[in-house]
């Protein structure tokens, strides 16, 4: 059996990835796929704990998450179909009409 | 033996493939690359006695939402980011935050060494699998039972709320 660090060292690979994406990509859809990476990775180390434990609380909790994420990506990407429409472009930088 | 080859080529292949997903400047492969992460990672669901997980995986992330994510690239048309004006105008370039990147990345590997290389605190705990969709179901209408009531309101939260914001100006409902 794999240990439970194996997992988590993975998990924190891949969460990691998802920030570098957040912070390095000027693509708003680019973005909200580095967030899909950052809610698997937590996934990942939900299910290795609850293995670790002999429980299922671990996946259930995987389940929420899942939906958590489907609705974020629902309402992100309309959000973005509704920007485009306004600028023309997915750059971040082109949106600061909020900002004095 | 096989299982830890298999765990490392499918752990390579997860971190890979979401390294890709970063790497690329066309949000179509980037898509492409998250669909393969996903895969490898439910494949290493079913390496955790997680079949159920595994499944739910493919279908709504891989199926669902993926499929969501390319229609919308498609839509849009997405123009790829443009170098030039990336290298001109990113945040990260400025120097003040790139003092103080390099200096939390420095403070995270030193905590990193320290951690791992320090006397042993993991628990490693033999716990018997709990591997049977039965039981997964069982705990989740029982224990989880207002979660997942409050969850399908959420969904349709989501939904309205897709609906509303994607609707062209002027349109009347």
């Amino acid at each position: 059996m794999i240990p439970l660090g194996h997992y988590l060292i993975v998990s924190a690979i891949l969460f990691a990835l998802g920030t570098a994406g957040v912070f390095m990509r000027r693509n708003l859809i680019t973005i909200l796929l580095s967030i899909e990476i950052m809610l698997n990775a937590v996934n990942l180390s939900f299910v290795a704990f609850g293995r670790a434990q002999g429980t299922v609380d671990g996946q259930i909790i995987t389940f929420f998450v899942m939906t958590v994420a489907a609705a974020e990506a629902a309402v992100g990407l309309a959000i973005i179909i509704t920007l485009y429409r306004h600028r023309e472009s997915l750059n971040p930088d082109a949106f600061t009409t909020l900002k004095w | 033996m096989p299982e830890t080859l298999v765990f490392y080529l499918l752990a390579a292949l997860a971190i890979g493939a979401s390294a890709m997903v970063i790497g690329q400047r066309n949000p179509m492969y980037s898509v492409m690359m998250l669909i393969a992460s996903f895969g490898a990672l439910a494949a290493l669901y079913i390496q955790l006695d997680a079949p159920f997980v595994a499944v739910a995986q493919i279908i709504i992330y891989a199926g669902a939402i993926m499929v969501l994510f390319l229609f919308v690239v498609m839509l849009l048309n997405a123009p790829q980011e443009d170098r030039a004006e990336w290298d001109r105008s990113h945040p990260l370039r400025q120097p003040g935050v790139t003092r103080f990147g390099t200096l939390m990345a420095l403070l995270l590997v030193i905590e990193l060494t320290w951690a791992l290389t320090g006397p042993g605190r993991a628990v490693e705990s033999g716990a018997a699998p709990v591997s049977s969709v039965r039981e997964v179901g069982r705990v989740l209408f029982t224990d989880y039972m207002f979660a997942f009531e409050a969850t399908s309101i959420l969904i349709l939260v989501a939904m309205l709320g897709a609906v509303l914001l994607a609707r062209r100006e002027g349109e009347q409902p």
